[in-house]
């Protein structure tokens, strides 16, 4: 493995050289066990553009998303990473000006379709944020809001409870599920935040940078947390940390100026990328 | 000497080789400029201290005749027919009551009118709505005083309730809510202005409608706000003077009923002062006492409403 | 699916049709608002338009002849009133805004001024009225005039005038000031020359604004003696002045302890009377003040919209 990496970096630094050997080394204690997708594509984006009044942010992306596995998206930024993973839940839809061509297809439908509903839509596909953004209200009410209000008919303690051990928080907020959300530290709250999102019972599990703001242990918790994750529901996971791709996704999609540049299996992109531009973004040539 | 004095003072500090006299008269004028505006700056001090000093001491002479606790709870008030009595609470009973009118007005049509403009409506919507508010607030309030006694009464409430007299506590009650709609509806714009998009960007992710959004999140984050909006809309609707006077009227009553007339504190000091009253009869010391009473309620709301307001950008800021 | 999903029961159809029913519940709540003040301006103007003409505005009022009543004293005083309101309000708001952002150093007393400030800007206007009946009529001046009118005012709007100017000198970003001491100005040096005339746009702004808010003021000038009918204006100019500073120093000083009248009095007496005739001059005369608060509100916009074109910054 570690031949074949230095093989592939040809005019590299000693620097560069390392840095690819290490994520190599990283490889294959997470994640990267399957080289094809199993099952058919839980959503697929075909031929998707997205442009902001003249600017295209996402140009004619096409990439399938495999069920049950980590998804990561890299590339700069201002690549267009965080607007293709918004247009999964369609929150790209609270922008003044945003016009969608091509398909989104979820369960067997366009998403984009002149008549759905991006309500339902987001009831099976969940996001937590880059920043932690909870409600100020109390930690019980913000896990059960979604599901109060969506009509949830069995127990919602039970379920908070559920979705708090989920999230690996249980332990330490069991306690105090009444006091405010706010008074957690920022790593919690993130965690919080997962909960949140799946106690809806998504399907898709949408997450943008969401350790960007977080400290180096807060951030190994929650990869911890999405390693597990993966076993239940679908993850799609935007980051600027090509670290943190390689450690936790099965798959990774590199986009490059709204454009995907390569998408493949995690442990294969890292070392072997097929375009020269990915082989430039992972050595640190630019980004 | 005197050649250099008045070029120095006019301000054209080019460097001179003679610095020192220059530099002397420059900071002389700082200094006087600084003086200058220090004073300007202490006319409102002036303007608060004189408030109360004047609403207190001439209000002495009235508490001589009759004690404060006969003025606030006493509830006849005839100051000018015989048998006089002091108790001002009729009044302040037809100003709680037309404020609570104009409040019940302004308040859903304010807050409904602003959470629409900030969640739902389009960009031109919105900026039709503004110059709209701003032109409601601009009228001056004896026009809608005018407006509520000659168009409101004979062809709004009379027509449905017959027993309404020319004069009315709740002509006057729409009216000075029509006046605070402004007020509300700017304040809760910028309430709900100050929700960060990330709160609303985390209900929607968990598959809320844009009604829930707006009234289960976002109203209640910016409650604070809101409150604060209410309470100076209310300090303003108690202070409402000319509207008031031409619509509901000049005699004092202890009633709920807006179909009757009424008197506020206000109606009663302009009447006094349309009269002709000399000075230093009890009768002039009234229009101190009930206003002192009136700045009292008003100072109380607004101090409230300024701390609610502080506590709120504390939060969002 | 795990079995806890299959608990929803959504509803979106029912939750859908909620928000349709609050948007509609608000915009019947802003048309509402709507009707008002168009019903307002309509019978204002159906009222009064008819009544408007030369010879109404250049007429005094008259009680026994209401067919030629007309504005002119009540005009003539609330020119003269605004007049000398702005010279007096104007510099001093300025003056306290500049030393409040520029001069004084932040802290518990700035705070203590700047409550106070907020506060005086709710105080009801007819206790500004009380204020200068006190201190203006009886104690300092003497006499019900106009300089005493003028000088409640001013106290009136002057917080409005120092929050607004505070606001505009606030907005003038910090580089501009760096730049002006970089290159050794003094404080005042820096207000004057750069920050002021950055400021100058959302100043006049706010001074229009708050003039507007002076015009349409009755109770002050009520409490202070306005007379509800005056039927020569203070500044005319009779046969006993002359054209030397002494004579019109004497046509100054007469004309600023002179008793008078402004529109908002003029309306306010047209219309408490029962009569129709007294209530159609009263809706003349709003339409007249209307017209004027329209042109001021006009201007102010217009200053409003050259700054946004026309940005220093």
């Amino acid at each position: 493995m570690a031949a074949e990496a230095s093989d592939v970096v040809v005019t590299s630094e000693r620097t560069v050289t390392a840095s690819v050997l290490n994520l190599a080394a990283v490889l294959p204690t997470r994640g990267a066990t399957a080289t094809t997708p199993a099952g058919a594509p839980v959503m697929r984006a075909e031929d998707l553009t997205i442009r902001y009044g003249e600017f295209a942010a996402v140009r004619n992306v096409t990439l399938d998303i495999p069920p049950k596995q980590v998804t990561a998206i890299i590339g700069p930024s201002g690549c267009g990473k965080s607007t293709l993973l918004r247009a999964m839940n369609r929150m790209n839809d609270f922008i003044d000006g945003v016009r969608v061509t091509g398909r989104l297809v979820y369960n067997g439908q366009d998403v984009y379709r002149p008549r759905s509903d991006p309500v339902e839509l987001r009831r099976r596909v969940g996001m937590v944020f880059q920043k932690p953004n909870p409600f100020p209200k109390s930690i019980f009410k913000n896990v059960a809001w979604g599901p109060a209000v969506n009509g949830y008919r069995g127990n919602l303690a039970e379920l908070v409870e559920e979705s708090l051990r989920k999230a690996a928080l249980w332990e330490e907020v069991k306690g105090k599920l009444n006091k405010s959300a706010l008074a957690l530290s920022g790593g919690q709250q993130q965690r919080l935040c997962i909960a949140r999102a799946i106690a809806m019972q998504p399907e898709v599990l949408l997450m943008d940078e969401p350790c960007s703001a977080l400290d180096p242990i807060a951030t190994a918790r929650i990869e911890d947390l999405i390693d597990q994750l993966k076993s239940q529901y679908t993850v799609v996971l935007v980051t600027h940390n090509m670290q943190q791709a390689a450690r936790v996704s099965d798959r990774t999609a590199f986009l490059l100026l709204g454009e995907l540049v390569e998408v493949d299996v995690t442990s294969r992109i890292f070392t072997t990328p097929g375009d020269h531009r990915t082989q430039d973004y992972i050595t640190g040539r630019f980004g | 000497m005197s050649g250099i004095l008045p070029w120095a003072l006019a301000g054209n500090d080019r460097a001179r080789g003679d610095g020192g006299v220059l530099i002397y008269l420059r900071k002389a004028r700082e200094t006087l400029i600084h003086g200058v505006l220090l004073l300007c700056a202490l006319v409102s001090v002036a303007t608060t201290l004189g408030i109360i000093f004047v609403l207190v001491h001439q209000s002495i002479p009235l508490f001589r005749e009759v004690s404060p606790w006969d003025f606030l709870t006493g509830t006849r008030w005839a100051p000018l027919l015989e048998p006089r009595s002091y108790g001002v609470l009729p009044l302040i009973a037809g100003t709680g009551l037309i404020a609570a009118g104009a409040l019940l007005v302004a308040v859903p049509i304010g807050l409904c009118t602003s959470l629409y403009l900030s969640e739902y409506a389009p960009g031109w919507v919105r900026q039709g709505g503004k110059p709209f508010l701003e032109i409601l607030a601009g009228i001056p309030t004896v026009v809608y005083g005018y407006f509520a006694l000659v168009f409101i009464t004979p062809e709004v409430l009379r027509r449905v309730f017959p027993q309404t007299e020319i004069f009315n506590g709740a002509s006057a009650a729409i009216v000075v809510g029509i006046m605070v709609i402004p007020t509300i509806s700017s304040l809760c714009d910028d309430a709900f202005r100050a929700v960060p998009r990330s709160l609303r960007e985390a209900a929607y992710a968990v598959s809320a409608t844009k009604l829930e959004v707006s009234t289960r999140i976002v109203l209640p984050a910016a409650m604070s706000g809101v409150m604060a909006a209410i309470l100076l809309a209310l300090a303003r609707a108690i202070g409402e003077t000319m509207a008031v006077v031409l619509a509901a009227g000049m005699t004092p009553k202890l009633t709920f009923n807006p179909l009757e007339s009424m008197q506020t504190m206000t109606a009663y000091i302009v009447q006094v002062s349309l009269g002709d009253t000399p000075a230093g009869t009890i009768e002039y010391h009234t229009i101190f006492g009930v206003g002192l009473t009136l700045f009292a309620i008003t100072l109380v709301i607004n101090l409230l409403a300024q701390r609610v307001l502080r506590r709120f950008r504390e939060v969002y800021e | 699916m795990s079995v806890a999903a299959t608990l929803f029961r959504p509803r979106l159809g029912r939750r859908r049709w909620l928000g349709i029913v609050f948007q509609a519940l608000c915009l019947v709540a802003g048309l509402v608002a709507v009707a008002i003040l168009v019903l307002l301006l309509v019978h204002v103007a159906g009222q009064g338009w008819p009544l408007v003409s030369w010879r109404f505005l250049t007429s005094p009022p008259s009680q026994l002849d209401p067919e030629n009543a007309g504005i002119w004293a009540a005009l003539l005083g609330t020119v003269w009133l605004m007049a000398l309101t702005a010279l007096i309000a104007v510099p001093t708001g300025i003056g306290a805004a500049i030393y409040l952002e520029e001069y004084a150093r932040r802290g518990r007393f700035m705070q203590v001024i700047h409550l106070n400030i907020a506060n005086l800007a709710g105080v009801p206007s007819i206790v500004y009225g009380i204020l200068g009946l006190a201190v203006f009529v009886r104690w300092l001046l003497g006499s019900r005039s106009l300089l005493a009118g003028a000088l409640t005012m001013s106290l009136l709007i002057l917080p409005v005038i120092i929050i607004a100017a505070r606001e505009a000198l606030r907005a003038v970003p910090k580089s501009i000031r760096e730049a002006a001491y970089a290159v050794g100005a003094t404080r005042w040096q820096t207000v004057r020359h750069h920050v002021l005339p950055a400021a100058l746009p959302g100043i006049m702004t706010g001074i229009i604004l708050a003039l507007s808010r002076a015009i349409g003021e009755t109770a002050p000038l009520i409490m202070l003696g306005a007379l509800t009918f005056v039927r020569f204006a203070p500044g005319q100019w009779t046969g006993e002045y002359s054209f030397t500073p002494a004579g019109l120093w004497a046509w100054l000083t007469r004309s600023l302890d002179s008793q008078f009248t402004a529109l908002p009095i003029q309306i306010y007496n047209w219309a408490s009377q029962p009569d129709d005739v007294f209530r159609r001059l009263a809706a003349a005369a709003i339409l007249v003040l209307l017209v004027v608060l329209l042109s001021m509100n006009a201007l102010a916009a217009g200053i409003r919209a050259w700054q946004q074109r026309h940005r220093m910054w």
